[in-house]
């Protein structure tokens, strides 16, 4: 909600210098330099506010929360100011006596002058504003304002609402200036894609129209907005706040770990927030966590499960009857393998890592249902297993880094939230930051970061010449200068999920760490991902991995295969379909996929919204949440528990709560013998006609997860291919010509960017609108051709 | 009786008054040639002790302002003059600018060279093409005379110049927001503290003066700072012109010392401009002060005797209206100015001018109700002192000081138009010839 | 003033004319290009050079134009969002093509009472056109002007921002009919002739033009009170009683020459105004305490 007060920042590590002030006669000792309206809130005394939020630069614009103050001057006589003053601007001073709309006649009447003022050109429309019954304006004048108007005159209006994006609407008669919306986009987000136009009464929220408000954090604007100007698209007028049950919910689309809160009304989910959670997303959450839950109320949910029957079609079968099919079948076939994708809880993942090895008795469980290596299973059970908030690298941590360097991953597309903290790091640390990729992003920019220029493939190159000597280099020199910083002070390294295809990368990089002393952190993309490591979901030693799997199901040495929650396409590997389809496979799943097709037995799950259990961040937080909805769906691990049982085993996981204490008895996996040499791939030498692939996923894109959300999709990135200038004068290629890209089964047409880039280097987006290029991303470096045009 | 005191103004009738060598022949220059030779720290004590308060209308002193630099870190800092003249009456600057840009070019010299600024800011509305002209043209020559750019008079300072145009906003005069537009944004003021002192143009230590106040820096360091704090009044010291603008036989520019009257102002300009209509009410300084009367002729005219009365002196901008003008539609049309300037951030000046102009309209248009007058005032309560910069209390003066003195014209706004009780024609600069027209 | 206090219109660049998107012609693109270096590297930060910028948009197009929106933003790397937010806050970027001159009368209030109210609805009548509004011929873009620092001549019209002193209804009448018909115009106070819109702007963009030596210093009200000093014999202190050649000084009984009379009063003894500019009125009292530490 927009009114929040912030946790006291006073409570951990040395006491900061402490102020000692009254608020209306009640004492209360903070820490220097907090803002008179923080203090009051300590001294649990609420003043009215719209345009301050505490997570942004105060701005003293609605003067609502105007407050007389009084200070001791040399001689310790208290004076009182001659004005009342915005609380929410000043800073606290030893021995200040402050007098709120509780005690001061002159602040409340300014407060009730304030609300007049606010009110004299707002609508009416409370009764259809979708912020009616959760509106501070609304609220505020009901506790701080005039019983009746003075005004008379004519209400400035608007035609109203207008779309500054897909998702986000604007209805400016409603807007109170505060300037919170356009202050989070410049601020906090990077995106100043609105802004205030106009001037004095004609002030207004605005975009530039070629230009609209495609930011990803765009959801943000909507929930602090202390009125209803900024409502999203696929909300507005669809609910009432007091018929929604609200629950708290930990955000399921990626490895970040936010705090949301999920909002239904008679089963169905109509919207989700950010919550609140200071040490992880603090307030935000990103469009996609606000926006995509939708993919589950399709329409197209399995309910019941199936099995194959002997004409080969999936027919609707009892529980029962599935169970024993799934349990015959897999007790039938020689050689398991268990493939589990990045959307499990960790209880998910314990079950299936559990249910592999204590039922089906195999090592053949890997959780990677995307480009993977063996360099990373070593690195995930060397250096990511078993780390914790309190051992491992920490959002807080990244707050007050003194440089981060990148590798193989783009925050603002993988990590939304990871991205914010590092810009906050920018702005408030002065965080140094570089990337080690083929472009500088306008992530990056908005990062201030420094791109360390590397083609795919070279990246192991680079970290190594970090990890050595460098010779007296410019101070412009992005090595020299990232050389420095990772020998400065609180350096920190991040890497990404795309890194784990670079040979000899991962080890690269903890090398590096090890060598700097720099603290290193894994950040995969999936919400998964990081909790499948601490449940064992990685293959044991010398067993297969996820490729490994899919070879020996095609090759038919594994005779059947448990698939939760994997699409085929994201695996990346040639021959997927025919292993699908030559084993047998028990597919647990919330709705069709690419396995279903190939599935023989399919044991529905719940959806996110529809279960309890925890994430686990990339920080290694475990991030417990309740089922929003109640429904008779079953989680993953409820459902493998009753298969284990059908298979005479005892898997112990049919509560969240119990597969939690199952898990957390165990003892993380780790890694055994040494580390793998740094070992380098032949770097990639395309030619005539050829260049090297380099590709990652947009936040927005085709994603099952994101499907039935046409509002947010309007605000995905067209699939561009990006060039270096001089690659584009070598293919003939001017801004905006259209390129054709083909590799293996890959053919994509889409429109060329020329920018500052590596050269003989083509970027795409792995897996966006008409641009599909999962079955080469595996292969770091890949080699495609490129004509101009979309013929060829 | 005071006299005037031609300094800024004395060679304006000059042919070629803007010119360097007219100002060089005018003992121009001579005052940076000397405080170049000066300790900085000195310049400052002088300024300091000049008793220099700032000209731009608000009257805080100049020298001290200089002296809450903080001191020097290798950084740059700014000095940046503040030359968008645009309060209603105020026409000061921008006549000293076209006839004499020299003296503001000088003053910036040695301002600069006090502060230790290397590079300065001309900050000139955007509304008065011809001046920038003039004053791009001074620093043109300026340059070319050495006593801008690289190792001034061979002293091995440097002072680069920039004559910045604005774009036609008000409020760009109020320091912060003209930092702002300066800096290519919007010009909404800005949070103080930090005061751009400590953080100004780029966050960096800057100084902003108006034009008058450099302008007469020079003459502070030729004569010496007692030579300008003999003149003028024991608080308020040194001269100043006055702009005597309306009603009066002879509008023009005055300069004099401070605590000079309207009354003797008056006199020299010839008496009001038809001795059958009397003055009814003025300005001190500009539309954002109160409004003064006819018992305020012999107020003296220095920041604390009009204080004393209940005004401010602000730009001495003295329009004189005599008693064929009705106070309501002069209230009125300043508060649509004060609506139409307003920047928009701040919600008490945003919202309170776009109320209190709908309400003096209806009152100008016969059209007010009983209650508006009072709502007027407490409106305007709401607004002063509440508002985040001075233009929302600047809004606010105009209406409560002719309430005070003229209550009963608004009241016949009740029932009366404002043009049936004050025929327009009859106030214009061309009544005599053109009489016959009256217009709503 | 006629302003409109219902439904509004004004909407920042939420629409942009398709013809004032065209892109701009090669050569004309460099040139502008480097006209903009040139902008640039008057200031210490780039962002600064976007008031100038957009005058110098101006002086190429005769108004803020989407090509020239973009091409500020990519100039100076901001958000087309931003400069919409620069360039919709200042009076003197247009919002759609400007006649070839601005005729702009002061209706604040001093000089609506001296007759800018019967200029304004004079010449409106005869042009036919309202405020912010153009004849149809492309000449003349009538708009009301808030004050423009020319009070002592009242009332005043500018004409692409060169001064036209005590204007009447009929003079202002004459003004737009020779600015039609292409006669001579010269200002008031100003050079020789008034420049078109878009040279003008280009001035504004800090492109010399010239024309700085043209025209008079100061016109008779700035010269009112230097003259009357000579007439009379008052100095300031120090200085040369009288020196200019023409003017005697006179012996006024109560005017002591050279400068004593300028001497001390006694003031009110009352605090001083509130110092400028500070919002909070102890602001400024606390940065002085500040000093003293």
């Amino acid at each position: 909600m927009s009114v929040t007060s912030d946790k006291n920042p006073a409570s951990n590590e040395v006491k900061p210098d402490l102020i000692g002030v009254t608020i209306d006669g009640i004492a209360v000792s903070v820490p220097k330099n907090t803002l008179v309206i923080r203090a009051a809130e300590e001294a649990g005394i609420e003043i009215p506010r719209f345009c301050d939020h505490p997570l942004l630069e105060p701005v003293g614009a609605c003067r609502q929360c105007l407050v007389e103050v009084a200070t001791p001057d040399r001689e310790g006589n208290v004076k009182p100011m001659p004005k009342p003053q915005a609380s929410c601007t000043m800073t606290v001073s030893e021995g200040m006596q402050v007098r709120t709309q509780h005690s001061s006649p002159v602040a409340d009447k300014a407060q009730q002058g304030i609300m007049e003022m606010l009110l004299i050109n707002h609508p009416l429309d409370c009764p259809v504003c979708d912020k009616g019954g959760e509106c501070p304006l609304q609220n505020q004048s009901m506790s701080h304002g005039r019983a009746t108007s003075r005004f008379d005159d004519i209400k400035r209006t608007y035609p109203k609402p207008i779309n500054i994006s897909s998702q986000v609407l604007l209805d400016r008669d409603r807007c109170v200036l505060c300037a919170r919306c356009t202050r989070f986009s410049d601020q906090i987000a990077g995106d100043p894609f609105i802004a205030l136009v106009e001037r004095g009464a004609l002030q207004q929220v605005g975009i530039y129209e070629d230009q609209p408000f495609e930011s990803y954090f765009s959801g943000n604007t909507v929930q602090i907005c202390p009125v209803g100007a900024l409502t999203g698209a696929a909300y507005r007028f669809r609910s009432r706040p007091f018929d929604l049950v609200s629950t708290p919910d930990v955000c399921e689309h990626c490895a970040d770990g936010c705090a949301i809160r999920t909002d239904h009304r008679r089963g169905t989910v109509l919207r989700r927030m950010a919550g609140n959670d200071p040490q992880v997303n603090e307030e935000w959450n990103c469009d996609k966590g606000r926006w995509a839950f939708n993919h589950a109320s399709l329409g197209d949910r399995f309910e019941f499960p199936m099995v194959r029957d002997v004409g080969g079609e999936l027919r609707v079968v009892s529980w029962q009857e599935a169970l024993t099919a799934a349990a015959e079948g897999l007790r039938a076939a020689r050689g398991h393998g268990v493939l589990v994708g990045g959307r499990v809880s960790v209880e998910d993942a314990y079950a299936y890592a559990t249910f592999a090895r204590s039922v089906l008795r195999t090592e053949h469980v890997d959780h990677r249902a995307r480009p993977h290596s063996a360099d990373e299973r070593d690195f995930l059970l060397r250096h990511v297993a078993g780390t914790t908030p309190e051992t491992g690298v920490t959002y807080d941590e990244i707050g007050a880094a003194g440089s981060v360097l990148l590798v193989g991953l783009e925050p603002e597309e993988e990590s939304p939230i990871l991205f914010l903290r590092l810009r906050k790091a920018y702005r408030e640390a002065k965080t140094t930051i570089h990337s080690i990729a083929p472009l500088a992003t306008r992530g990056l920019d908005k990062l201030g970061g420094t791109l360390i220029p590397s083609a795919p493939g070279t990246e192991t190159e680079v970290l190594t010449a970090l990890t050595g000597e460098v010779g007296p280099g410019s101070d412009t020199d992005p090595i020299t200068t990232a050389h420095a910083a990772l020998r400065g002070e609180r350096p920190i390294i991040l890497v990404g999920e795309r890194l784990a295809t670079v040979p000899g990368a991962l080890p690269a990089a903890a090398e590096l760490a090890r060598a700097t002393g720099a603290r290193l952190a894994w950040i995969p993309r999936r919400a998964g991902e990081r909790g499948a490591v601490e449940a064992g979901c990685l293959p044991g030693e010398g067993a297969l991995d996820t490729a490994g799997i899919v070879a020996g199901a095609a090759s038919g040495q594994l005779g059947a295969l448990v698939v939760g929650g994997v699409d085929a396409h994201d695996l990346g590997l040639p021959g997927a379909s025919e292993a699908f389809e030559r084993s047998f496979v028990v597919s647990l799943e919330i709705r069709p996929s690419s396995v279903t097709e190939h599935a023989d037995v399919v044991l529905p799950v719940a959806p996110h919204a529809e279960r309890a259990g925890a994430f686990v961040n990339w920080e290694g937080r475990v991030r417990p949440f309740e089922a929003a909805l109640s429904t008779n769906a079953l989680p993953d691990h409820r459902v493998l528990h009753m298969l284990a049982d059908e298979m005479g085993e005892f898997l112990g996981t049919r509560t969240a709560a119990e597969a939690r204490s199952s898990l957390e008895a165990t003892t993380p996996p780790a890694a055994k013998g040494y580390p793998p040499r740094v070992r380098r791939a032949p770097v990639p030498e395309p030619g005539t006609g050829e260049l090297v692939l380099a590709t990652w996923r947009l936040m927005l894109d085709e994603a099952t997860m994101q499907e039935g959300e046409p509002f947010l999709a309007g605000t995905a990135k067209a699939p561009r291919a990006h060039v270096s200038p001089a690659t584009a004068l070598a293919f003939g290629l001017a801004e905006g010509d259209l390129v054709t890209v083909l590799g293996d089964d890959v053919r994509v047409t889409v429109p060329v960017v020329i920018q500052d880039m590596v050269d003989h280097v083509v970027w795409l987006p792995t897996n966006s609108s008409s641009c599909d290029l999962r079955s080469l991303a595996g292969r770091a470096g890949a080699i495609v051709s490129v004509t101009k045009g979309g013929a060829a | 009786m005071t006299t005037l005191t031609p300094i800024l103004t004395k060679f304006w009738d000059h042919p070629q008054s803007w010119t360097m060598a007219t100002y060089e022949d005018n003992e121009g220059y001579t005052a940076l040639r000397q405080a170049m030779q000066s300790d900085p720290a000195d310049l400052i004590q002088a300024t300091k002790d000049s008793g220099l308060r700032g000209r731009g209308g608000a009257g805080f002193p100049t020298g001290m302002k200089w002296g809450f630099l903080p001191p020097p870190d290798g950084g740059p800092r700014y000095l940046v003059v503040n030359a968008d003249e645009s309060e209603p009456g105020t026409c000061k600057d921008i006549p000293l600018l076209m006839a004499a840009p020299h003296f503001l070019i000088e003053g910036i010299a040695i301002t600069s060279f006090a502060i230790g600024c290397n590079h300065a800011f001309i900050y000139l509305r955007g509304e008065v093409v011809h001046v920038y002209r003039r004053v791009m043209r001074a620093v043109e020559e300026a340059y070319a005379a050495g006593y801008l750019g690289k190792d001034i008079l061979g002293t091995g300072f440097d002072l680069d110049v920039t004559v910045h145009a604005g774009a036609g906003a008000y409020i760009c005069g109020e320091e912060t927001a003209l930092l702002d537009s300066l800096e290519g944004r919007r010009g909404q003021p800005r949070l103080k503290p930090p005061f751009p002192a400590v953080a100004g143009l780029y966050a960096r230590p800057t100084v902003v003066n108006n034009v008058e106040s450099i302008a007469s820096v020079p003459a502070i360091i030729k004569q010496g700072a007692e030579w300008f704090s003999d003149m003028g009044t024991e608080k308020s010291q040194g001269f100043g012109i006055f702009s005597l603008s309306g009603h009066v036989k002879h509008p023009g520019q005055y300069e004099a010392p401070l605590g000079i009257t309207l009354r003797e102002l008056l006199d020299m300009a010839g008496g009001m401009r038809d001795p059958g209509h009397p003055l009814k009410f003025w300005t001190p300084g500009g539309s954002s002060t109160p409004m003064f009367t006819d018992q305020h002729l012999d107020v003296p005219l220095d920041f604390e005797s009009v204080a004393a009365n209940g005004s401010m002196l602000g730009t001495r901008a003295l329009q004189i209206f005599d008693d064929t003008v009705s106070v309501v539609r002069a209230v009125s049309r300043w508060t649509d100015f004060y609506m139409h300037e307003s920047c928009g951030k701040c919600t008490p000046c945003r919202e309170g001018t776009w109320w209190l102009a709908q309400i003096l309209q209806r009152i100008e248009h016969g059209q007010g109700t009983p209650e508006d007058i009072d709502k007027l005032v407490d409106i305007c309560d709401n607004i002063l002192g509440r508002a985040f910069c001075a233009l929302g209390d600047g809004a606010t003066s105009p209406i409560t000081s002719a309430v005070k003195y003229f209550r009963e014209e608004f009241e016949a706004g009740c029932h009366t138009p404002a043009a049936e009780l004050f025929p327009p024609a009859a106030s214009t600069l061309f009544a005599k010839e053109q009489n016959t027209m009256v217009t709503a | 003033m006629s302003v409109n206090f219902g439904r509004q219109t004004a909407s920042g660049h939420l629409h942009v004319p398709s013809e004032s998107k065209e892109p701009y012609p090669t050569d004309v693109l460099e040139q502008l290009s480097l006209e903009a270096e040139q902008v640039i590297a008057r200031y210490p930060q780039p962002r600064s050079a976007l008031l100038p910028l957009l005058h110098l948009v101006q002086s190429l197009d005769g108004y803020i134009t989407g090509r020239g929106i973009d091409f500020c933003a990519r100039t100076l790397d901001l958000t087309t969002a931003e400069v919409s937010g620069v360039a919709t806050f200042y009076t003197q970027y247009k919002r759609h093509p400007n006649g070839e001159y601005t005729v702009g009368v002061c209706t604040n209030t001093l000089c609506a009472i001296m007759g800018g109210d019967q200029i304004w609805e004079t010449v409106s009548e005869h042009l036919g056109i309202g405020h912010d509004e153009t004849t149809e011929d492309g000449k003349i873009t009538l708009e009301r002007v808030e004050c423009n620092a020319a009070c002592d001549y009242a009332p005043v019209v500018m004409t692409n921002w060169e001064f036209f002193d005590n204007q009447t209804p009929d003079s202002t009448v004459q003004l737009v009919d020779d600015l039609r018909s292409g006669a001579p115009v010269a200002p008031t106070r100003g050079p020789s002739r008034v420049c078109s819109f878009k040279e003008v702007s280009r001035v504004l963009a800090g492109f010399t033009d010239g024309l700085a030596d043209e025209g008079i210093g100061a016109g008779p009200a700035s010269l009112r009170g230097v003259e009357l000093a000579k007439r009379e014999g008052w100095t300031a202190p120090g200085e040369e009683s009288a020196a200019s050649v023409d003017a005697q000084p006179s012996a006024t009984a109560d005017g002591p020459g050279g400068g004593l009379a300028a001497g001390q009063r006694t003031s009110v003894d009352t605090p001083a105004n509130e110092p400028d500019e500070r919002p909070g009125g102890q602001d400024a009292q606390e940065q002085a305490k500040e000093d003293d530490k």
